[in-house]
């Protein structure tokens, strides 16, 4: 959908006009009531579940989410996906045409942040007519959101998922961010950012910036679980290759990580996204405070962490519940003990998906005006 | 869940729920299954959170549309601040507690009263039980030695020691036996003893659990 009304920016910069792409999934009520909008981290998309005709491969990254008769179940409710601006999946961004120049933004695609993205989701419900959403539902960035618009926006939000999320990131994941920022900044073919211009893309740099990235969304465990010091290709007497190519499988796979994602990503899409989480910080205007960050929500609540997740911990979402609970808000906060770390929120594990269905059946009753039991 | 509902399902919550004032913020302190909390809040128009470390027992509460909390009570209730609760209730989860008097007086630093129920060891089938030389297992201790959540037995006079101990005023206490009140020899025909508690108020005002913490 195209926006003509220029947008303006928390930086102070605005865009002129831009697009955002979404898909959606179910059916709009009449009563407009049963819409839910699912945010993106920092690699998904607006393609959050099913596939697209003849492409078994093009499952949406929330696919075991969000579907008929899943836990958020498309069958009642009407999802929403949109791509986030500076996103490399359709929505505007800096690989698209800067009216200002005609050649591509490139690095003058301005800085935008969570709660601009949240702005301009509500144009788009605006435009689909949806007045309040039963929920807005976020992992990790997408929780970010999520939180935003229960702040930005408290009459329109009538329930809030916030998943492995946090309410601010930490000087160490600010540090994760910058290690690979600077991956991209400092390749060669980066040119400023201006890289579409020379034909070229800053592949390494963007596979650093993944590999590094990636190492914060496992845990310990499940690292040493799945690889351990397991060799890769190992000669018959199971000896160290003696090079800096690949001895360790861990190596290959984050190796393999890093291509894969270097051929699909936008490295100034990846620094874009990196200093939105860095910039998040609902409660920086309240020095500090996130009881009265979060004052005037209105919406319920579900919070949800995983124990092994050391990117956003659980002490991340229970600093959510405190500054919830000091504000006597509706919540539900639910600890998974689950070995994957930051990626859990995204994989199986019924006490997770148990949880969220129950709370979307919750939803549900209350839209349809169903009393509990 | 109206009343009626609630006393067929656990009759001693039906009782305990008389003492819950209406339209109060509740913690329900190991809230279980949440009946308690989703009855206070339809029949009595309370507000308030669950407290419950179960996978299984959150996903009941949550189904029944209660606010739940996941935390392990143990840790005591940091997440609360003073005096932020009109009750808190805390109803056969004391026994399971390693940190008895930590709990303890954290749930009366959240909460302006406290509702508290255990397992009465004193009841007299446990008594038979251990003179016939073996430990009790009944209603109430429905489980053997080697396996029991109950980690602290105590009688209705060990509790009243120690709510005092803690600076706590004794409000009302009860013992029931089938979710009915028993008013002779209770610690003795009484299977739950259950005790209604707040802060004991000194002459110039301030809470005494606040000064012996």
């Amino acid at each position: 959908m195209h926006f003509a009304e220029a947008l303006p920016l928390q930086s102070g910069a605005a865009l002129a006009d831009y697009t955002l792409v979404y898909e959606t999934y179910g059916t709009l009520n009449a009563e407009r009531s049963n819409a839910v909008l699912v945010c993106h981290a920092l690699n998904a998309s607006h393609h959050v579940a099913g596939m697209y005709e003849g492409d078994p491969k093009s499952a949406g990254w929330w696919d075991n989410m969000v579907g008929p008769g899943k836990a958020l179940d498309t069958d009642r409710f009407f999802v929403i996906g949109v791509n986030n601006l500076g996103s490399c999946f359709g929505s505007t961004g800096p690989m698209h045409l800067n009216p200002a120049t005609g050649q591509p933004y490139g690095a003058a695609f301005p800085v935008v942040t969570v709660e601009d993205w949240v702005a301009a989701q509500a144009r788009l419900a605006d435009a689909l007519g949806i007045e309040q959403f039963a929920a807005v539902m976020g992992g990790s960035l997408g929780g970010m959101q999520a939180l935003a618009w229960s702040i930005m926006f408290p009459a329109r939000v009538r329930h809030c998922v916030v998943i492995a999320s946090t309410p601010r990131l930490s000087a160490q994941n600010i540090a994760f961010n910058d290690v690979a920022r600077q991956a991209i900044l400092s390749d060669p073919d980066f040119h400023c950012g201006d890289f579409y211009a020379h034909g070229v893309v800053p592949r390494n740099g963007l596979r650093v910036a993944r590999m590094v990235g990636h190492i914060t969304y496992l845990s310990d465990d499940d690292m040493a679980e799945k690889f351990g010091r397991k060799l890769r290709n190992a000669s018959a007497n199971q000896d160290y290759k003696f090079d800096f190519g690949i001895d360790f499988e861990i190596e290959s796979y984050l190796r393999y990580q890093g291509d894969k994602f270097s051929e699909y990503f936008d490295a100034n899409t990846y620094l874009l996204i990196t200093k939105a989480l860095d910039y998040f910080d609902p409660a920086r205007a309240f020095e500090g405070d996130l009881t009265r960050a979060l004052a005037n929500t209105q919406a319920a609540f579900c919070v949800v962490s995983f124990t092994t997740d050391w990117r956003f911990s659980p002490e991340c979402s229970r600093e959510i519940v405190q500054a919830l609970v000091c504000n006597r808000r509706r919540v539900t906060y639910a600890e998974i003990d689950a070995p994957h770390g930051h990626d859990a929120f995204l994989l199986e594990d019924a006490r997770y998906m148990n949880l969220v269905r129950a709370y979307f059946g919750r939803i549900w009753d209350e839209t349809t005006g169903k009393e509990q039991a | 869940m109206n009343f009626e509902d609630l006393s067929s399902l656990r009759p001693d919550l039906a009782f305990i729920a008389h003492w819950v004032p209406e339209a109060a913020h509740v913690l329900d302190v190991g809230c279980g299954d949440g009946a308690m909390l989703r009855y206070l809040q339809s029949g009595k128009r309370c507000s308030g959170y669950g407290i419950e470390i179960a996978d299984d027992k959150l996903l009941e509460s949550s189904r029944r549309g209660i606010n739940v909390i996941q935390h392990d009570m143990e840790k005591g209730l940091a997440l609360f601040g003073d005096n932020s609760f009109d009750t808190v209730l805390c109803l056969s989860s004391l026994q399971m507690m390693k940190h008895v008097e930590h709990l303890l007086r954290d749930i009366v630093r959240v909460g302006a009263e406290a509702i508290v129920s255990f397992p009465n060891f004193a009841y007299w089938p446990h008594r038979v039980a251990l003179l016939k030389g073996r430990m009790p297992v009944s209603k109430t201790l429905p489980y053997q030695w080697y396996d029991t959540p109950n980690v602290r037995c105590a009688t209705i006079y060990d509790f009243e020691e120690l709510a005092d101990e803690c600076g706590l005023e004794v409000l009302e206490r009860v013992a029931l036996a089938e979710g009915k009140p028993v008013q002779f020899l209770p610690n003795l025909r009484g299977s739950l003893a259950v005790f209604r508690l707040r802060k004991k108020k000194l002459n110039g005002g301030h809470d005494a659990s606040s000064l012996i913490t």
